[in-house]
């Protein structure tokens, strides 16, 4: 019961803070809103037993993404432009929302020894975990040792996503272009 | 910021305590909740909190942007040569079993290194992503600065007469392309 209260009360406050920041057009509460909604979504994570998972979405999606997004609102206007309501991409959403609500009833019940999820691949992984590489932390063996090929990926994907912004938005460009705008900048204003 | 005595006085206990807690939650990863991930951004945030009190210019002198760069490289790198490691000792890559005495062990060497290779790159990607971003405002308003001063060298008050003529002319403009 008190397992139900809990779940309850944190997807409603999921849902008002999602409603809320959707109302909003402050851009700097929508952030502030946003940080809130990772942090609930952390604490679904914990109530989940998902610890590693809780701990990643209160690090980065309330941590670092609220600063990364609070930097980025120091270069664009603190209001949203009001607009109305963009009617065929809300059918589209509500359609896809409608479907994922249908294919939910599908799914096998939380927790189920059944499903096929915890009959692939997952027993052989926690079953051999302590033998194999015995460290106490499953999602750690499986993370590091087990899936090293998909974390690998996953680095190269922060590795690139770094370099590409830093290529935009990093200045760095050769000494000589930046040069030859500044003289044809000055050639313009003499010539204005 | 810096100024403030009670931010000032908080950040100096905070920021080594930030930075240990991200080496607790990197190198504690096998035994409890935690990992390359997590930690690094922890310890991205202790260099954002530095530049956000400090200013961007000292947190830079801190971490200096080429460092910033090989830092993003070398997690990758020794991420990769792990596996590169496990094959020149005769076992598929990133097969970690190889890399100590017991296979066990080598389990233990090899995921130390990965994700220390994890952290590395995901601490220096988020400090490099916040300096691009909260430098930018800076850079933009300097090179404004700069077209001004360049702008003001020539007559000003000429200058501002005409762009007031030239504003009102597009103002005119638009009301008469509004009717």
């Amino acid at each position: 019961m008190s397992g139900f209260l809990v779940n309850a009360s944190l997807i409603s406050l999921l849902t008002l803070i999602a409603i809320l920041a959707l109302r909003l057009h402050r851009l700097f509460a929508v952030v502030m809103l946003s940080g809130a909604f990772s942090l609930v979504a952390a604490t679904l994570f914990v109530v989940l037993d998902a610890v590693d998972v809780a701990f990643t979405e209160a690090a980065v999606g309330a941590g670092i993404s609220s600063i990364l997004a609070l930097a980025t609102l120091s270069l664009v206007p603190a209001e949203e432009k009001p607009h109305s309501i963009a009617f065929v991409p809300a059918f589209l959403a509500l359609a896809t929302a409608a479907m994922l609500a249908i294919a939910v009833t599908d799914l096998p019940a939380f927790g189920d020894v059944n499903a096929p999820i915890h009959n692939h691949v997952a027993p052989e992984f926690i079953k051999g975990s302590a033998d194999d590489i015995g460290i106490p932390n499953v999602v750690t063996s499986v993370l590091a040792s087990y899936r090293g090929y998909d974390t690998l990926g996953e680095t190269v994907v922060i590795f690139t996503a770094a370099i590409a912004v830093l290529l935009v938005l990093g200045g760095y460009t050769r000494p000589h272009r930046r040069k030859e705008k500044r003289r044809k900048n000055g050639e313009d204003k003499d010539a204005r | 910021m810096q100024d403030d005595p009670v931010i000032r006085v908080i950040s100096k206990v905070m920021i080594p305590t930030v930075m240990l807690f991200a080496l607790y939650v990197q190198f504690h990863g096998d035994y409890g909740p935690g990992g390359g991930f997590q930690a690094g951004v922890i310890f991205a945030s202790a260099f954002v909190l530095n530049a956000m009190i400090f200013g961007l210019n000292r947190g830079r002198h801190v971490w200096p942007a080429h460092l910033n760069l090989l830092a993003i490289c070398a997690g990758v790198l020794l991420y990769g040569l792990t596996g590169v490691a496990s094959l020149f000792l005769g076992a598929n890559y990133l097969d970690y079993d190889v890399l100590g005495a017991t296979a066990k062990s080598g389990q233990h060497i090899g995921i130390l290194l990965v994700e220390f290779g994890v952290g590395l790159t995901v601490a220096s990607v988020m400090v490099a992503l916040f300096f691009t971003f909260a430098g930018r405002p800076t850079h933009v308003r300097l090179l404004s600065k700069m077209q001004a001063h360049e702008g003001a060298r020539p007559p000003a008050p000429k200058d501002e007469a005409k762009s007031e003529a030239k504003t009102k002319a597009t103002k005119d403009n638009k009301t008469g392309a509004h009717k």
